[in-house]
């Protein structure tokens, strides 16, 4: 489907519009760096939650967007991750950056497996036993079984990390820092890979799978890694979560969190390692937006209560009007520039 | 052993419920090759209305009737206006539909909490709590969903298989360009298809919601043992379909009675739908579909 924009990230621009994008970036980095310093506490917080969930984002991005297996199930890594790393945290003393790592890796593992089970079959069962997983997940965290561990559903209290500049930059800040330095890493691996060979392979999956298997791509294994990479990418963004939060519990990985990551896809553009931040900052501010508009003017409180209903429709009127979400439209608009900017520069025909 | 007989009776009682959703997802499955995520949702917004109704002092059955009728036209027309449509685009493809199917989800969900609220409400079953056929194996509630859903699945095959419009649908579902040519409308055979879909999932809803209680997440256990029980059944097959239901039922109820406890139940459905899956795609009485290149 939005195979436009996607080959358009992934495959070498023109050098002009290449360092446009670079400027673009670096204006980006420098907003993000001073964001704390001119931002409240609050507002401090939503911003770290916006680079959390853009890493989740991606991660179901890369999977989704970018190797067309459809998952419905990424909120289950999210919460495996921020299990992982408040379980390592409060049970065996580890610090909080070790466990980023730890969680990943045992995501990437049980996202492996997982997928390598279900990604003989076609999307569409994929989607089903990720919806399966999803609606499951928060059964499986309240177990007793593991509850010495998970805290069932209580959940697990973890403490803030702490700055280790001490004052000089708050707890809240250098946490901001702290995933904005894990997001910048893990979106530039990203990019990196999505405009190599490994890229390549996973659009060729998406966009042809029989054609990709002739061509010397093992098709499962390439889809069962990529499963692996998007988990990890998720179970990272949750393990941030988790340390952003302050706790864990089952009821904060139900369904809806899966939901929210689909939302942001499809909202920033599903083929777009860019698009994955505005689909981030959308499922953080516009749910914020709406409860602020309902406190300044009360008679309009419904507009938080219809606030998922109205998140169905922008999702069918997306997937309508805009297949290529907000990254596409952003595409869409620089190409008529683009085209407009030449018919300017050509002579009037006689 | 009393014990057990009554976790395998009302394993049986619950798979009426998992049989009804089932056979409403393989219908559709069949004709689009689509898996309807909100075919739960609808159910449990049909409830709603039934729900609406019987407090407004209808009559029980009565209610019932028009909540079906009710949930036949949203069926129907989710299918008329809107996914006629987007499997129109140029653009469309298995993601554009699943994504759609979870708008349909939250949409419903959504609405439900705000027109009706999301406390736990009690709903009415019109079946005797001291009736004859109640026993100590099975509430006469239980024993009525399963003869119920008996009659339902009834009128379902015999429809499909001794009338007109009946055969229409089905050859529509199988193939729809020869279909077009002898002069079917196969876009209305699928908006029908649709409707009595919703009308299945409206049953299972009403039967369920006096068991589980009326939420507006009522529906999102029910679905995943509605999936498992379709995939087990085989999903390209309707006859498949409530026998998988009644399986799953049984299984869950006995497994959660005795191997994994009753925390776990959702997870078994996980591990059933991946089971199958892995093992046999095609279901218990599923065909194995061969890909032409």
């Amino acid at each position: 489907m939005t195979t436009a924009s996607a080959t358009a990230e992934s495959a070498g621009a023109p050098a002009r519009r290449i360092s446009g994008r670079l400027a673009w970036l670096v204006v980006l980095l420098v907003a993000a760096a001073v964001a704390p310093f001119v931002l409240s506490n609050y507002h401090i917080f939503q911003a770290t939650q916006i680079v959390v969930y853009a890493i989740a984002v991606l991660g179901f991005n890369l999977l989704t967007g970018f190797s067309g297996q459809i998952s419905l199930g990424n909120g289950a890594f999210y919460a495996l991750g921020a299990y992982t790393s408040a379980i390592l945290m409060t049970h065996y003393d580890v610090p909080y950056w070790a466990t980023l790592p730890v969680a990943g890796a045992v995501c990437f593992g049980v996202g492996f497996l997982f997928g390598r089970a279900v990604t003989r079959l076609e999307g569409l069962y994929l989607a089903l036993a990720t919806f399966g997983l999803a609606i499951a997940m928060p059964q499986v965290l309240k177990l007793d079984a593991i509850e010495p561990w998970t805290g069932g559903s209580q959940g697990v209290v973890l403490s803030k990390p702490a700055s280790p500049l001490g004052s000089m930059l708050g707890d809240d800040r250098w946490l901001y820092y702290f995933c904005l330095a894990v997001a910048i890493v893990l979106f530039a691996a990203a990019w990196n890979v999505m405009r190599g060979r490994t890229g390549r392979a996973m659009i060729a999956l998406r966009d042809h799978p029989i054609a990709a298997g002739t061509m010397g791509i093992h098709v499962p294994s390439y889809k069962a890694r990529v499963f692996g990479v998007s988990a990890m990418y998720t179970g990272i963004a949750g393990a941030l979560s988790a340390l952003v939060a302050g706790f864990v519990a089952p009821d904060s990985f139900t369904f809806l969190v899966s939901i929210a990551f689909l939302i942001g896809g499809v909202v920033g553009g599903v083929a777009s390692i860019f698009g994955s931040l505005f689909g981030a900052a959308f499922i953080e501010l516009v749910p914020d937006l709406t409860k602020q508009v309902s406190e300044l003017w009360p008679s309009w409180h419904w507009l938080a209560d219809v606030q998922w209903p109205a998140y169905g429709v922008l999702l069918i009127v997306t997937m309508m009007v805009m297949p290529g979400g907000m990254a596409g439209l952003v595409y869409s608009v620089q190409l008529r520039i683009a085209a407009s900017a030449q018919r300017a520069h050509r002579p009037p025909r006689s | 052993m009393q014990a057990f007989f009554h976790q395998l009776l009302s394993g049986i009682a619950d798979g009426a419920i998992y049989a009804s959703v089932a056979l409403a997802l393989v219908m559709i499955f069949k004709a689009t090759h689509q898996v309807n995520f909100a075919q739960g949702e609808m159910a449990m917004f049909s409830t709603y209305i039934a729900l609406a109704l019987t407090q407004a002092g209808v009559p029980y059955w009565v209610a019932f009737v028009v909540t079906l009728v009710f949930s036949f036209v949203v069926g129907l027309a989710i299918q008329r206006l809107l996914l006629r449509r987007i499997s129109r685009l140029p653009h469309a493809s298995e993601l554009t539909a699943v994504v759609v199917f979870i708008g349909l989800l939250i949409i419903f969900n959504g609405l439900a909490s705000f027109l009706f609220g999301s406390m736990v409400k009690e709903f009415p079953t019109p079946f005797d709590p001291a009736a004859w056929y109640g026993s100590t194996y099975l509430s006469s509630h239980e024993v009525g969903m399963i003869v119920m859903t008996l009659i339902v699945l009834g009128i379902v095959f015999a429809f499909f298989r001794f009338t007109r419009l009946g055969l229409a649908m089905r050859a529509a579902a199988e193939n729809p360009q020869s279909s077009r040519l002898v002069g079917i409308k196969v876009g209305w055979m699928l908006a029908l298809g649709w409707g009595l879909a919703a009308v299945l999932g409206g049953v299972a809803g009403m039967m369920a919601a006096h068991k589980v209680f009326l939420e507006p997440n009522m529906m999102a256990g029910v679905i995943l043992y509605g999936f498992a029980a379709a995939l087990l059944g085989g999903i390209d097959n309707p006859w498949g379909a409530p026998i998988g239901g009644f399986l799953v039922g049984v299984l869950v109820n006995l497994a959660g009675a005795y191997v994994v406890g009753s925390h776990l139940q959702q997870a078994i459905a996980l591990v059933v739908i991946v089971a199958v899956l892995v093992f046999k795609p095609s279901g218990l009485f599923g065909r194995t579909v061969v890909v032409r290149l």
